[in-house]
């Protein structure tokens, strides 16, 4: 088991050093970083001047050698807008998100596991039909259509809900909705056929045989075993919400990372923009390896191998 | 045998229902089963044994296969007029069943405390605080060692032959009337089968049960049975005490299963002695569903079912050669 962490944490940070070096060069490509921190006005002296300051005279290989060993000591550089350094920027908005994909998670797992378990229970039927059509539905609205239309009911029309910003807890309950329901359709899909395979196991039957009533031989026989492909793909799931948090985040006007994404592409704010990729891959690396560990507790055969 | 029987199964017809077609598994099945006695259901692979004994427990694969016809009395009650409630206070108590696999038979994800333990509760009979101690108990008569800390274990934990135990324990946790053992095909391991008819024995030994004992092995019946019923193409061709069938088998499909076991003491895998194929279940052919294989067919065994026809005292055949001609 501990081996197994071992292991599964060398291989996250061989990943982060590829995404490091995708985007390092990536941004290279796009032109000199300098000009987009120069005002129009710079003369080239001033161009050269900051070129040298910043280290970008010298061969790639160098200066990514540099921007790891920065990157090590915890320095991703600075962001152009805000004038602050790029980790300090993303580890005061972090909570913000944080405090958005749990509840999101269990919005998206309180819809999508009785979706899917009872489309699987019925499957054929009307309701495994129904189910199907709203996983369609799901996946077929865009979230930022979602997030702006429950602004315009429950905000605009009603009043009942705040429509932006942080706050109390009435204000998570858009946010929430709009990040969760972005799962539920892959959520429900996955449920649904991997509940298809444990119905059809030996124990089941056996299960069934002992006369256990259906609803325990659903919810305490199957269900457990039918999560399991959930968890491994929980750390994918888990991904998608910190993608699907730049949408949510944006549409709400919430100060998360996910906001932060989408303010450094619109600002051209490029140092911000490659020290947030970079974090967001360390956050999901680190989701993956949590992952991993609780997947080994639901799952005995790989907690005692 | 002048008593009454336990289980009566008259004219069970289950048929599959498949996108296209029928599959008429079982076809007009009837058996009997007295109290101790051990009746060997035996017939080559996809003859409808495993969908006979479903259907006794009323579990037949949902929503493909349905019991269309027939009558299960079990001590004076129809279970084909009973309703899934009361199905399931009979399941486990009243018929128990081994499946045909039981490596895979035990959930992956609950131990084998927790799954021992909910089939002592569903009796109703024990406080809760004693189910660990008759958990416990249960596993001792299974012969599993060190039964106290195999509660605590996860089925991958446990080799083949405990994974077989405990099964072998829950289905005796009920102290069921009927147990219906599928004899596993996949693993024909000789120790595994040795394991397995000695686990069956010692289970039956400790209560007056009667055994359904299904195989396809006609030498092991002789080992284990007290009586035979032989099963070709959804349908019961022969049935009678073990003795009397095996000296004497009256039908030409149970003379040439008879004829494949080379010694009873080796298993047999396939019929050598019996040319072509059992017919497709969707398609049996008119007339005797042997009668393709048959080297005594006759015109009227292309025509007709023969009837069910006395050999001896308590042994019938349904063949035609039985009959005045
Ligand atoms: N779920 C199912 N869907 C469709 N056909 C099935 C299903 N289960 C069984 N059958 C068919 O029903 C027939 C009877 O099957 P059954 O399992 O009762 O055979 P069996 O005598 O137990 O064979 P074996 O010795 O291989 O276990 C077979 O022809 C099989 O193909
Ligand atoms: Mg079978």
């Amino acid at each position: 088991m501990q081996r197994y962490i071992v292991q599964r944490f060398v291989q996250g940070l061989f990943l982060l050093v590829l995404v490091a070096a995708v985007v390092f060069f990536l941004g290279r490509l796009t032109g000199n970083p300098a000009d987009l921190m120069l005002p129009e006005d710079a003369t080239p002296e001033d161009r050269a001047a900051l070129i040298r300051t910043l280290g970008l005279d010298r061969p790639y290989h160098e200066q990514f050698l540099i921007f790891i060993a920065n990157a090590l000591r915890g320095d991703l550089g600075e962001s152009i807008r805000y004038r602050r350094p790029a980790v300090a920027l993303f580890f005061s908005r972090l909570p913000n998100t944080l405090k958005l994909v749990p509840p999101a998670m269990a919005v998206a797992l309180a819809m999508a596991i009785p979706l899917g378990v009872l489309s699987a229970v019925y499957r054929g039927t009307l309701l495994d039909r129904l189910a199907g059509v709203i996983a369609v539905l799901g996946l077929a609205t865009p979230n930022f259509w979602l997030g702006i239309l429950l602004i315009y009911i429950f905000s605009v029309q009603l009043g009942w809900l705040p429509s932006a910003r942080m706050g109390g807890i009435r204000h998570y309950i858009l946010p929430t909705i709009t990040l969760g329901t972005f799962l539920v359709a892959g959520l429900m899909r996955l449920i649904r056929s991997s509940m298809l395979e444990v119905l059809d196991s030996e124990f089941v039957k056996l299960a069934r045989i002992k006369g256990l009533s259906e609803t325990a031989v659903i919810w305490r026989h199957c269900l457990r075993n039918a999560l399991i492909p959930v968890l491994t793909l929980a750390g994918v799931f888990l991904a998608a919400l910190v993608t699907g948090a730049i949408v949510t985040e944006t549409v709400f006007a919430w100060p998360g990372i996910g906001r932060l994404t989408f303010e450094a592409v619109i600002f051209r704010d490029y140092p911000l923009l490659q020290a947030v990729v970079i974090l967001d891959a360390v956050l999901v690396l680190f989701i993956n390896l949590v992952v991993d560990v609780l997947y080994a507790y639901i799952d005995p055969r790989i907690r005692y191998t | 045998m002048s008593q009454a029987p336990l289980l009566e199964v008259r004219d069970l017809h289950t048929y599959l229902f498949p996108r296209r077609g029928v599959i008429r598994a079982v076809d007009g099945v009837s058996f009997t089963l007295h109290r101790g006695e051990t009746l060997g259901l035996v017939g080559e692979s996809g003859c409808g044994k495993t969908m006979t004994a479903l259907s006794l427990l009323r579990l037949v694969p949902q929503p493909v296969a349905r019991i269309v016809k027939g009558e299960i009395w079990l001590e004076g009650e129809d279970l084909l007029q009973k309703s899934e409630r009361e199905m399931r206070r009979i399941r486990g108590r009243k018929i128990a069943m081994i499946l045909q696999d039981p490596q895979t038979s035990l959930n992956p994800v609950l131990t084998v405390g927790t799954q021992l333990i909910e089939a002592l509760a569903l009796q109703g009979r024990e406080a809760s605080s004693r189910l660990v101690a008759r958990a416990v108990e249960l596993l001792q008569r299974v012969r599993v060692a060190d039964a106290a800390r195999r509660l605590r274990h996860y089925p991958h934990q446990l080799s083949g032959g405990m994974k077989q135990r405990v099964v072998g324990a829950i289905a005796m946790a009920g102290n069921p009337q009927v147990l219906i053992a599928d004899e596993p095909t996949t693993a024909l391991d000789v120790t595994i089968q040795l394991q397995y008819l000695n686990l069956l024995k010692e289970l039956q030994a400790q209560t007056a049960m009667a055994l359904l004992f299904i195989t396809h092995d006609f030498g092991v019946v002789a080992h284990t049975c007290d009586r035979v019923a032989v099963m070709y193409a959804g349908r019961i061709v022969e049935s009678g005490p073990v003795r009397a069938v095996f000296n004497r088998p009256a039908h030409p499909y149970t003379q040439a299963l008879i004829a494949a076991v080379p010694s009873l003491d080796e298993p047999v895998e396939r019929l050598d002695t019996i040319e072509g194929q059992p017919p497709a279940p969707e398609a049996f052919p008119a007339g005797c569903r042997f009668h393709p294989r048959c080297p005594y067919a006759e015109p009227r065994c292309h025509q007709d079912y023969p009837p069910t026809l006395p050999v001896a005292d308590g042994h019938t055949a349904a063949c035609w050669r039985l009959a005045a001609p």
